[in-house]
C-alpha cells in the first residue's frame, strides 16, 4: 500500500506546527513568570533594609518597617498550623483507618476535597460570623482559625494518602502482637509516614502564609502590638504581612508601596523555601 | 503406646491488651476531627444563608438580575459582579488552557532531558506563589504596559460603529475586565500545567510507544493517544483551575477597576464577587452587609458546583 507523499508531508507540517506551538507557549509562560519574579526580587530588594524588621508599620510619609506585620503573620500562622495539624492528622487517620468505603466516609472525603479549593474569602466570612461578631471585635485568634480551616483540608488529604500507602500486613502484625489499634496507628503507621505527613504540613503552611482575603474580616490589622498582656495579644486585632501589603499597595504613597514590595518578597521567599523543604522530605513520587 | 497428638494443657491466658480501653476514645477523636471538617463546610453555607437572608428576601430573584448596586439608596443588584466573575474566570481559562496544555505536552513529550526537571520544578514552585504577588505585579508592572501598548492602540484603531469598538470600549488606564482576566490566567497557569503534566505522566509508556511504532507523529500521539487516555482527569484539572479563578480575590481586586456597573466592554472597569466583598465588607452595615454576604452565597453555589464536578472527574485519576 503506497503512502501518499502529500499526506506524509501534510502530517509532518501539522506536527511541526504543533511542536512549535508547544515550545512557543512554554517560552511565553516562562517569560511571563520570570518577569513576575524579576519585579518581585528587584522591587523587593530595593525596599529591603534593617528597619523592615525593627520598626512597626508607619503612616504615610514617616519612617517604618513591617515588624508588627511579620510578628502577627508568624503568630497567626503558627497557631493555625497547630490547630490544622491536630485536626487534619486526626481526620486523615479516620478517613484512612476507620472510614473505609462507608457512605459517611465517602461524603467526608469528597467534601474535604471541595473545602480544599473553596474560595478563601468565604471561609473568612464564616469565621467573621463565628468568632468576630459574637465576641465584638476582630482578633488574631479569629485570623488563626480562618487560616486553620484553609490548612486542615490539605493536611487531611496528605495524611490519608500516605497512611494508605502503608501495607495492610503492617497493621495486622501490630494487632497480632497484641497492640491496641490506637497504639498501632501511633507507633507504627504515623511513625512510618512522618515524612509524608510533614510534607503535607509544610504545603499547608505555604498555602496559608500568603492568604490575604480571609484575614481581612477576621484579624483586620493593627498598627501597634500591645505586649503589656502577653496572653491577650491574640485577642486584639492583629496585623499580618499579606493584609499590610494589600493596604499599602493600594495607597498612592511610594514609600508605602516600597514596603509592600518588600513584604511580598518576604512572603514569596518564605513560601518558596517551605515548598523546597517539603520537596526534600518527599521523595519524587513513583511514575508508572 | 504413642502419645496422643494433643493433650489438653492449661489454656493459654490471653490478656486484653493494655490501653485497649482507649481505642474507642481514639476512634471517636478521629471521627470528631473528620466531622469538624464537614461542619466547617456546612458552617460556611449556613452563615452565608443566615447573613444573606435579609437581602435575598427583600430583593428576591431580582438580586441576581438587577444591575444597580447603590448603597446610598439601599438598592442592591448583583448582576454586575456576578457577570464580572464569570467573564474574568472564563476568559482567564480560555487564555490559560492552551498555554498550560502546551507547557505540559512540551515537558512530557519532547523536552530535552536536561531541561525537563528544572522547568518542571519551576512550574510546580510557581504554582505556590501567593496570589497577592500576582495582583501587585498586575497593578504596578502589567497595567501601565497594557494600557500603553495594548489598550490605547486597539481602541484608537477600532473603526467607529463597529463591533470592535464596542468590545474594546472602556478607559485605557490598564485596569479592567481583560487585564484582570490576563492576570488570573497567569496565576492559574502554573497550577494547571503542573496538574496536566502529572496526569500525562501516568500514561503507560507502552501505549505511547505503540502509537509511535505505528508511525504517528508527536502531535498525533498527544492528540489521539495520550490526551484521550487522561481525558477525564484533564477535564477535572481544568475545572479546578476554573474554580480557583472564580474564587480568587487578591489577584483580581488590584486590577479590575472596582466598578459595580455592568461591564460594557473588555477594557471597562468591573468587579467580581470576591473583589466586591473584599473592598466593601469591613465598611458595610445593615442591608449592604447582608447583600455582600448574599453575593458570597452566589459565589459559594457557583464554585461548589464547579469544584464538585472537578473532584468527581478527578477522583480516580490523580492525587492533584
Amino acid at each position: 500500500m503506497a503512502v501518499s507523499a502529500a499526506r506524509v508531508a501534510r502530517r509532518r507540517i501539522t506536527n511541526v506546527v504543533f511542536v512549535a506551538f508547544c515550545v512557543l507557549v512554554t517560552v511565553v509562560a516562562l517569560v511571563a513568570l520570570t518577569a513576575i519574579l524579576y519585579s518581585l526580587v528587584s522591587q523587593g530588594l530595593a525596599g529591603m533594609n534593617l528597619k523592615i524588621f525593627t520598626m512597626d508599620t508607619p503612616a504615610a510619609g514617616s519612617e517604618g518597617g513591617l515588624r508588627n506585620a511579620i510578628v502577627g503573620s508568624i503568630l497567626m500562622s503558627l497557631l493555625a498550623m497547630v490547630i490544622a495539624v491536630f485536626l487534619g492528622v486526626m481526620a486523615g487517620t479516620w478517613l484512612a483507618e476507620y472510614a473505609g468505603n462507608s457512605r459517611y466516609g465517602v461524603i467526608v472525603r469528597f467534601l474535604n476535597d471541595v473545602l480544599l479549593s473553596a474560595p478563601s474569602i468565604l471561609v473568612g466570612l464564616f469565621v467573621y460570623y463565628l468568632l468576630v461578631k459574637p465576641f465584638g471585635g476582630f482578633s488574631g485568634i479569629a485570623g488563626a482559625v480562618a487560616l486553620a480551616l484553609l490548612a486542615a483540608p490539605v493536611v487531611t488529604r496528605t495524611t490519608e494518602d500516605v497512611l494508605k500507602l502503608q501495607p495492610v500486613a503492617l497493621r495486622e502484625s501490630g494487632v497480632a502482637l497484641g497492640s491496641p489499634v490506637w497504639h498501632v496507628i501511633r507507633r507504627i503507621l504515623w511513625r512510618g509516614s512522618t515524612s509524608g505527613i510533614l510534607t503535607g504540613v509544610l504545603l499547608a503552611f505555604a498555602r496559608v502564609s500568603g492568604e490575604t482575603a480571609p484575614l481581612l474580616f477576621t484579624a483586620l490589622g493593627n498598627q501597634f502590638m500591645d505586649w503589656s498582656h502577653p496572653l491577650k495579644v491574640m485577642t486584639q486585632p492583629m496585623a499580618s504581612l499579606p493584609v499590610v501589603i494589600f493596604q499599602n499597595a493600594l495607597t498612592p504613597y511610594p514609600d508605602l508601596n516600597r514596603l509592600a514590595w518588600a513584604g511580598a518578597l518576604l512572603i514569596a521567599a518564605t513560601v518558596l523555601a517551605v515548598t523546597i523543604l517539603s520537596r526534600a522530605f518527599s521523595k519524587e513520587p513513583k511514575r508508572s | 503406646m504413642p502419645p496422643t497428638a494433643l493433650t489438653a494443657s492449661a489454656p493459654i491466658r490471653r490478656h486484653t491488651p493494655r490501653g485497649k480501653a482507649i481505642d474507642p476514645i481514639f476512634e471517636g477523636l478521629c471521627f470528631g476531627a473528620a466531622t469538624m471538617l464537614l461542619a466547617a463546610l456546612g458552617g460556611v453555607l449556613i452563615s452565608l444563608l443566615i447573613g444573606g437572608w435579609p437581602a435575598l428576601s427583600k430583593f428576591g430573584f431580582a438580586f441576581i438580575t438587577n444591575v444597580t448596586w447603590d448603597p446610598v439608596n439601599d438598592v442592591y443588584g448583583a448582576a454586575g459582579p456576578i457577570v464580572g466573575t464569570l467573564i474574568t474566570a472564563f476568559v482567564a481559562l480560555l487564555l490559560a488552557l492552551p498555554v498550560a496544555g502546551g507547557v505540559a505536552f512540551f515537558l512530557v513529550e519532547f523536552c530535552p532531558q536536561w531541561l525537563r526537571r528544572p522547568i518542571g520544578t519551576a512550574v510546580e514552585l510557581l504554582a505556590g506563589i501567593p496570589s497577592i504577588v500576582y495582583g501587585m505585579w498586575g497593578l504596578f508592572v502589567f497595567a501601565p504596559v497594557f494600557a500603553k501598548y495594548i489598550e490605547t492602540p486597539l481602541m484608537s484603531s477600532a473603526p467607529s460603529g463597529s463591533l470592535a469598538e464596542a468590545v474594546f470600549s472602556g478607559i485605557p488606564n490598564g485596569s479592567g475586565i481583560l487585564a484582570a482576566s490576563i492576570i488570573l490566567a497567569i496565576m492559574i497557569l502554573p497550577f494547571m500545567a503542573a496538574t496536566l503534566r502529572e496526569l500525562l505522566m501516568t500514561v503507560p509508556t507502552q501505549v505511547r510507544e505503540s502509537a509511535y511504532g505505528l508511525g504517528a507523529t508527536t502531535g498525533e500521539v498527544v492528540m489521539s493517544v495520550t490526551l484521550p487516555y487522561v481525558r477525564r482527569g484533564a477535564i477535572g484539572a481544568v475545572m479546578l483551575g476554573l474554580g480557583r479563578a472564580l474564587g480568587e480575590t487578591m489577584a483580581v481586586t488590584f486590577i479590575i477597576g472596582n466598578s459595580h456597573s455592568f461591564p460594557k466592554g473588555l477594557f471597562d472597569a468591573g468587579s467580581t464577587i470576591a473583589s466586591t466583598i473584599a473592598n466593601e465588607f469591613n465598611e458595610a452595615s445593615g442591608l449592604q452587609a447582608s447583600a455582600l454576604i448574599a453575593l458570597g452565597l452566589v459565589l459559594f453555589v457557583i464554585t461548589f458546583a464547579v469544584l464538585a464536578l472537578a473532584r468527581l472527574l478527578l477522583r480516580n485519576q490523580t492525587k492533584a
